[in-house]
């Protein structure tokens, strides 16, 4: 059974490690549009690949939140990666294995996955 | 929806658009006299009276981007479906109670499905809120309360990092699983099959 002290135990590790934080002026903004129209058309399953992705490879400067309808809703589920310094790239009609790919190859080696995207599906 | 937990994971939303601190979801279920209620309370802005009694109309909405607003209508709908009720409570200042009854044995019932994950979800990515999830079947029932992990984590250990994250999920499946195990003795196993 999981208990608090587990939890204890993982912030005494925390402890004892120097932390690095980055500076959030230079993070990756990945947010999952996560109002009626995209929850309907399975933003959920999405917004875990993205989580679990981003924490398996360990990005700490990238931040994954939840954003509300963009007006956009036939597209949904919707994802945009905002980048400082660099124009918005909207995913559009997501899946979780699409979801995968985009933090593989957009956020670790930083090219667009330009297919998935709504200039190349409108 | 496909499930309700999907439901649920639109309503809080409206909280945390509503600025609230603090944002409890409570789900019990009775086997036994069919029911099931879905509770979503929030200390958020709350509505007005008149806000209020228009919210489940879906040509009400704050928003002024679009005049269509579906979460709460489509909710209510899937509760009164199954012969079950539904109602609105919130005060200006105070916050935002709504609370669904569903029939679970009627054939237009929605399955909850994966409502850990909701719960999952609602606390990994907003950081800046506390959650009480409280879920009982029957006789059994768990709570996991954000503040609590707060107050044994301090500030150096976000809820979000990796390792707290993978306790939480695993702490949820634990106690669904031991708070299904009685029940399913009594009831009939079709009910076991809406894990995923």
């Amino acid at each position: 059974m999981k208990s608090l002290a587990e939890l204890q135990a993982i912030r005494d590790r925390a402890r004892g490690q120097v932390i690095l934080r980055e500076n959030n002026d230079n993070a990756i903004r990945v947010l999952v549009g996560m109002a009626t129209c995209g929850i309907a058309a399975g933003a959920r399953p999405v917004l875990n690949a993205m989580v679990e992705e981003v924490a398996k490879r360990g990005l700490s400067n990238v931040t994954v939140t939840q954003t509300g309808c963009i007006g956009i809703c036939q597209f949904e589920p919707v994802v945009e990666i905002v980048t400082p310094g660099q124009e918005k790239v909207t995913y559009v009609k997501m899946t979780p294995e699409k979801a995968v790919r985009v933090v593989n190859d957009h956020l670790v080696n930083g090219n667009v996955v330009t297919e998935y995207t709504i200039g190349a599906n409108s | 929806m496909r499930e309700l937990s999907l439901n649920v994971m639109d309503i809080a939303q409206n909280s945390i658009s509503a600025g609230a601190e603090l944002i409890v979801i409570d789900v019990c279920e009775e086997p036994e006299a069919d029911g099931m209620t879905i509770r979503i309370s929030d200390d958020g802005v709350g509505m007005t009276a008149e806000q209020a009694a228009r919210v489940t109309d879906p040509f009400f909405t704050t928003r002024t981007t679009r005049k269509v607003g579906l979460g709460v209508p489509l909710f209510k709908m899937e509760a009164e479906m199954t012969g079950g009720s539904f109602e609105v409570v919130s005060t200006k200042g105070v916050g935002t109670t709504i609370t669904a009854n569903f029939v679970p044995s009627h054939v237009d019932m929605i399955p909850l499905g994966d409502i850990n994950s909701t719960v999952l979800l609602l606390i990994t990515c907003n950081e800046d809120r506390n959650f009480v999830f409280h879920h009982r079947i029957h006789s059994r029932e768990f709570t996991l309360d954000t503040r609590e992990l707060r107050a044994v984590l301090g500030n150096e250990v976000r809820l979000n990092s990796s390792e707290v994250t993978e306790w939480i999920k695993g702490y949820l499946s634990e106690q669904t699983q031991f708070i299904k195990e009685e029940s399913t003795d009594e009831v009939f196993s079709g009910t076991s099959g809406d894990q995923g």
